[in-house]
């Protein structure tokens, strides 16, 4: 049984937001790291890069499969996690711990449509 | 019976009772009946016996001449040990090493040849190869609009024409725009270049030395194209590295080409050999397999593929590239042909081609009849004027068992007088002074 | 190990393996300029040091002359001697440019080979110039797009590709520039024509099926399917990888399909190589011949000769014309097999898959039951209780000396073990497979961990594969 987080953000394509001091920090759940095995490399986005809601921001590389990453809400990246640059396997070590981007929420709002840890762990079931 | 199949009478009996049917037709019941039973028009069944007599018969109709033209395909010479080498069963009837523990063969002379290519070419990192040198340099060509997310892409017209072909092919299917950059008295024209990039145009693409065998000087070329952040793609024969200035040091991003000139056998153009080289940068972008070095559960290094993330079988409509079966048994020949010339053999078999051409351009120019095209340096191409017919210059040449030059005529209108000429380290001065005579003589 | 160095670390300063003529030329010399500034870091061994190093290598690798080769989807057969010895002839090694007149025999073998072909598959016309498989499906979606773009018919930008697909079939598409549509497969591995029917509008450009299927299931409805594809504007592709169990017994241009390719390295016996040389040449119907990339080779009075369509094809997708040295050998393999024998290609390829399949059905789990053509698919061992995976038992295969199956493909099952005998294997040889196979699920009960720590007998062991990937090492120099 994978981790969930209560109190974070969830969305059916197993990406985590959580809020904090009005940013999104955006990750993948236990979940999407389990089925994808150990991680080799993560594309990540530059700063000042906007994201959107439902569309790619990143696309992560484990040996034998690669998944796109799409954005839970839109915005403007304002930090990237460059420790996953040289070691992408800190996402399989802690998924929660280690998020991908730091983002300046367009519209708060969004957080509405995201689905919450009781409702995420349904689709995981 | 027959020789390849080797199923007796009971065989198939034993067989088709554990299935569970009577007869071989009943395991194609689920066929429509209107697609089965068609009576084919194809040959008998030949005995080893009459296959020789069929393919004596064949080789006759053939004429094998000797090649004064290189223009992409180059009659080097290739050592006798790589042929046997290449057909031991091991390398020859595997497949791609998906199963690293039983290919490590296959992984170490992929990882071989990557080394050979990057040290060739200077550049971090090679794949395991590509089909032929002008979809090689198509590749190269998506790998910058992919990686750039640009619609624009410029080629020199210095560049041989059938790769520029083969990359507008491969563009306009992919809604790529490709600008031609024009030449000015044989090389790239700077002008031009300068003029028609911009921040829509994703890379230049110059080959070296070009077409008309000309070494081109691209130095400056990498500070242009920093302005507007596209990239730099170089075709080369990489054979010509041993002595050339290389990719890299010219800056580029992307290094491509065909390694036919390593020794490859003309085979009426294929199996060929493209090559595609880049940076480390770049690395995630490139099309094709790769293979890295890791370790065994005991510590051993190994050879395995990697980065496999980026190919068909895994990111299937979003791989970086549709490639699947490569020339990965030609990628051996070179590794091999590279192991047994070394530097010096490679430079040596290189500067007697050089050597050879300008012996021949020099005796042909002193007739009257021939000049140089383009006074600058050449290698082992080169493109002489004349006031001959070429027709009647390749019908004599073929008359004496010799392949004429290339007539630029075939690809344009207003260079009908230009000849392509190319002699390699096999070319003796004997053979060059009779093809000389021959000319003078018309 | 003294022979598991690499070659540049058997390297010794001015060793020397080759012999060049002394040249009697004036040594020409360059300007600085445009010289290299270092030398390239080549190779410095004897000729014998090269010869034993290459041997050496060899011997760590596994061809279908050492053992079983049961490699799904890539028809591993017996790549004949002869076919070797007919291509090396000095009367084929000609450069491309030289004068139709002078490679005449040459251009009867292509042309030949392109009729065969032709009549084997029942499609009008093959360029046996795309070099590869994926090749020649670019090439045919090339061609498709073309097609209706010459029809003005410009909304057509999707090709539908079902889930059990190569995946070559979507990264071409991709490559041609379209998009992909995935119709999803029924229980028994064939197109559901209800999903089929919902897709099909008109901005379908075609769909690209192979048949039997990568589950190794004949598509039944395949005249139906064909129907409804054209009806929508759409056309077929043909996928060529499966065509071993159809061989002289049914064509993909009698189904519908309009397009296919055909891989010379599996149907036609020429050697995989590590990965390459293939040919994938490229056959179309009577209506897209004029798409055609050059050369095609035709022949009038007994005179052969090529044909320049670059108005009307494609446009040039090779340098030159494709790898001839490969169309040789699959013609020596094409007059080698003949009419007599051509369609007892498919019936044995179809006889020994079905053998293997019914013999170890009680120890693998097999989603779909009935009668396979040339290959199938298990799902794993049925007992899953020990946890014992796919790739466990394809890595204690290799301690028997077996190649094992492909193996986590097709995508549609999670534990694909998917099994091509072909034609060229005997019963001896297969029973000795079912035999190691049923040692294998019977070692994944009895000893679960045996299996999961397999191989044993190999020059290396299981692998780090994510070491490889996240810390790329892809040259010599990375090693220094």
């Amino acid at each position: 049984m994978s981790k969930i987080v209560k109190g974070l953000y969830y969305t059916n394509t197993h990406e985590w937001v959580k809020v904090e001091n009005g940013f999104a920090y955006i990750g993948i759940t236990d979940y999407a790291q389990e089925s994808l095995g150990e991680i080799v490399f993560v594309e990540l986005p530059e700063e000042d890069d906007s994201v959107e809601a439902g569309i790619e921001f990143s696309a992560i590389e484990s040996v034998k499969a690669a998944s796109d990453i799409l954005s839970p809400i839109t915005g403007i990246v304002v930090v990237v996690n460059d420790d996953l640059e040289d070691s992408p396997e800190l996402i399989n070590e802690d998924p929660y711990e280690n998020w991908i981007i730091k983002v300046e929420m367009e519209d708060a709002s969004e957080l509405n449509k995201l689905l919450s840890a009781e409702e995420y762990e349904e689709i995981c079931e | 019976m027959f020789k390849y199949l080797p199923h007796t009478e009971a065989d198939i009996k034993e067989m088709l009772a554990v299935i569970g049917v009577q007869r071989l037709d009943d395991l194609f019941q689920e066929i429509p009946n209107d697609l089965l039973g068609k009576d084919l028009n194809i040959p008998p069944s030949h005995s080893e016996l009459e296959i020789y007599q069929r393919f004596n018969e064949l080789a006759a109709k053939n004429k094998v001449l000797i090649p004064f033209v290189g223009a992409g395909a180059y009659d080097h010479y290739t050592p006798s040990v790589i042929r046997h080498l290449i057909e031991r069963q091991e390398f020859l009837t595997a497949y791609t090493p998906y199963q690293p523990e039983i290919s490590q063969g296959t992984l170490q002379y992929i990882f071989e040849y990557q080394s050979l290519i990057c040290e060739l070419t200077g550049m971090d990192v090679s794949n395991a190869s590509m089909y032929d040198g002008a979809t090689a340099t198509a590749e190269a060509m998506m790998m910058a609009a992919n990686a750039k997310n640009r619609k624009k892409v410029l080629i020199s017209k210095t560049v041989n024409p059938n790769i520029i072909k083969v990359v507008e092919t491969y563009a306009k299917y992919r809604d790529i725009e490709v600008g031609i950059v024009d030449e000015i008295d044989g090389i790239t024209s700077l002008e031009d270049f300068k003029q028609q990039n911009d921040t829509e145009n994703a890379c230049l693409i110059v080959q070296n030395p070009n077409f008309y065998g000309i070494i081109e000087d691209y130095n400056g070329y990498r500070e242009i194209l920093d302005e507007t952040k596209g990239l730099f793609i170089m075709n080369s024969d990489p054979s010509t590295l041993a002595v050339l200035k290389t990719p890299a040091e010219y800056g580029v991003d992307i290094a491509c080409g065909d390694a036919q000139t390593l020794g490859v056998p003309l085979s009426f153009g294929g199996p060929y050999i493209g090559y595609l080289a880049t940076t480390t940068k770049l690395m995630r972008k490139m099309p094709g397999r790769i293979c890295g070095v890791t370790t065994d559960s005991e510590g051993k290094r190994a050879f395995v593929l990697t980065l496999q993330a980026r190919e068909q079988h895994i990111r299937r409509e979003k791989a970086n590239s549709n490639i699947c079966s490569n020339q990965s048994l030609l990628a051996l020949f070179v590794t091999i042909y590279l192991s047994i010339m070394g530097e010096k053999g490679l430079k040596e078999a290189q500067m007697n081609s050089v050597n050879a051409t300008h012996y021949l351009c020099e005796s042909l120019t002193k007739l009257p009849t021939f000049r140089l095209a383009y006074n600058r340096e050449y290698f082992k191409d080169v493109a002489i004027q004349t006031t001959l017919d070429p027709n009647i210059i390749d019908q004599a040449l073929f008359e004496h068992g010799f392949l004429g030059p290339l007539q630029f005529g075939k690809f344009d209108e207003t260079k009908k007088d230009v000849l392509l000429f190319s002699a390699t380290e096999k070319r003796t001065k004997a053979e060059i002074d009779r093809l000389v005579e021959v000319l003078e003589a018309l | 190990m003294f022979y598991d160095s690499l070659i540049f670390e058997i390297s010794t300063k001015d060793r020397v393996g080759y012999s060049l003529p002394i040249s009697p030329f004036a040594k020409h010399e360059f300007a600085e300029q445009l010289l290299r500034s270092t030398k390239a870091m080549l190779p410095q061994v004897s000729e014998l040091e090269a010869v034993r190093h290459y041997t050496n290598v060899s011997t760590k690798n596994f061809g279908v002359e050492k053992g079983f080769y049961p490699l799904g989807s890539c028809t591993m057969k017996y790549n004949p001697k002869i076919n070797q010895d007919i291509a090396g002839m000095s009367g084929f090694n000609l450069h491309p440019y030289q004068q139709t007149s002078s490679v005449q025999g040459v251009l009867e073998i292509y042309y030949e080979t392109q009729r065969i072909l032709s009549e084997l598959s029942g499609l009008d016309t093959f360029s046996l110039n795309p070099y590869a498989g994926a090749h020649g499906e670019l090439v045919g979606l090339m061609i498709m797009k073309k097609y209706h773009l010459d029809r003005k018919d410009f909304k057509r930008t999707k090709i539908i590709v079902p889930d059990s697909a190569h995946g070559t079939n979507p990264a071409s598409a991709s490559v041609a520039g379209f998009t992909s549509v995935e119709v999803k497969s029924n229980l028994d591995g064939t197109v559901n024509l209800k999903d089929l029917k919902d897709v099909l509008n008109d901005e379908i450009a075609g769909i690209m099926l192979t048949n039997p299927n990568t589950t190794g299931i004949f598509e039944k409805d395949i005249l139906e399917i064909s129907r409804l594809v054209h009806e929508a504007g759409g056309l077929l592709y043909y996928d060529g990888a499966n065509l071993n169990p159809i061989l002289g017994l049914a064509r993909p241009g009698d189904m519908g399909f309009d397009i296919m390719h055909i891989n010379l390295h599996k149907t036609f016996s020429t050697p995989h190589g590590g990965g390459g040389p293939g040919s994938g040449p490229v056959g179309v119907a009577k209506h897209l011949v004029k798409y055609l990339p050059s050369p095609v080779v035709k022949q009038k009075d007994s005179v052969y000769y090529i044909e320049d369509q670059n108005d009307t094809s494609i446009g040039q997708v090779t340098h030159f014309y494709g790898n001839i040295g490969v169309v040789i050998k699959a013609y020596t393999y094409l007059l080698t097999v003949g009419k007599e024998n051509m369609a007892n290609i498919g019936r044995y390829s179809v006889l020994n898959a079905n053998y293997i399949k019914e013999s170890l059905k009680s120890d693998y789990l097999l989603p779909i039951k009935g009668i396979c053509k040339h290959e199938f698919v298990f799902d794993g061992l049925i007992d899953k209780s020990h946890h014992v995976t796919t790739l466990d038992v394809a890595k204690r295969l290799l301690d028997y000396d077996v190649h094992p199956p492909t193996i986590y493909f097709p995508l549609v099952f999670k534990e694909s073990l998917m099994i091509e005998p072909t034609e060229a294997e005997s019963k001896a040889t297969i029973d000795n497979f079912i035999q190691v196979m049923k040692t294998v699920a019977e070692e994944a009960r009895t000893n679960p961990d045996l299996v999961k720590g397999a191989p044993y007998n190999t020059v290396v062991k299981r692998l780090d594969e994510a070491k490889a990937a996240r810390n790329p090492i892809v040259k010599y120099r990375d090693l220094l």
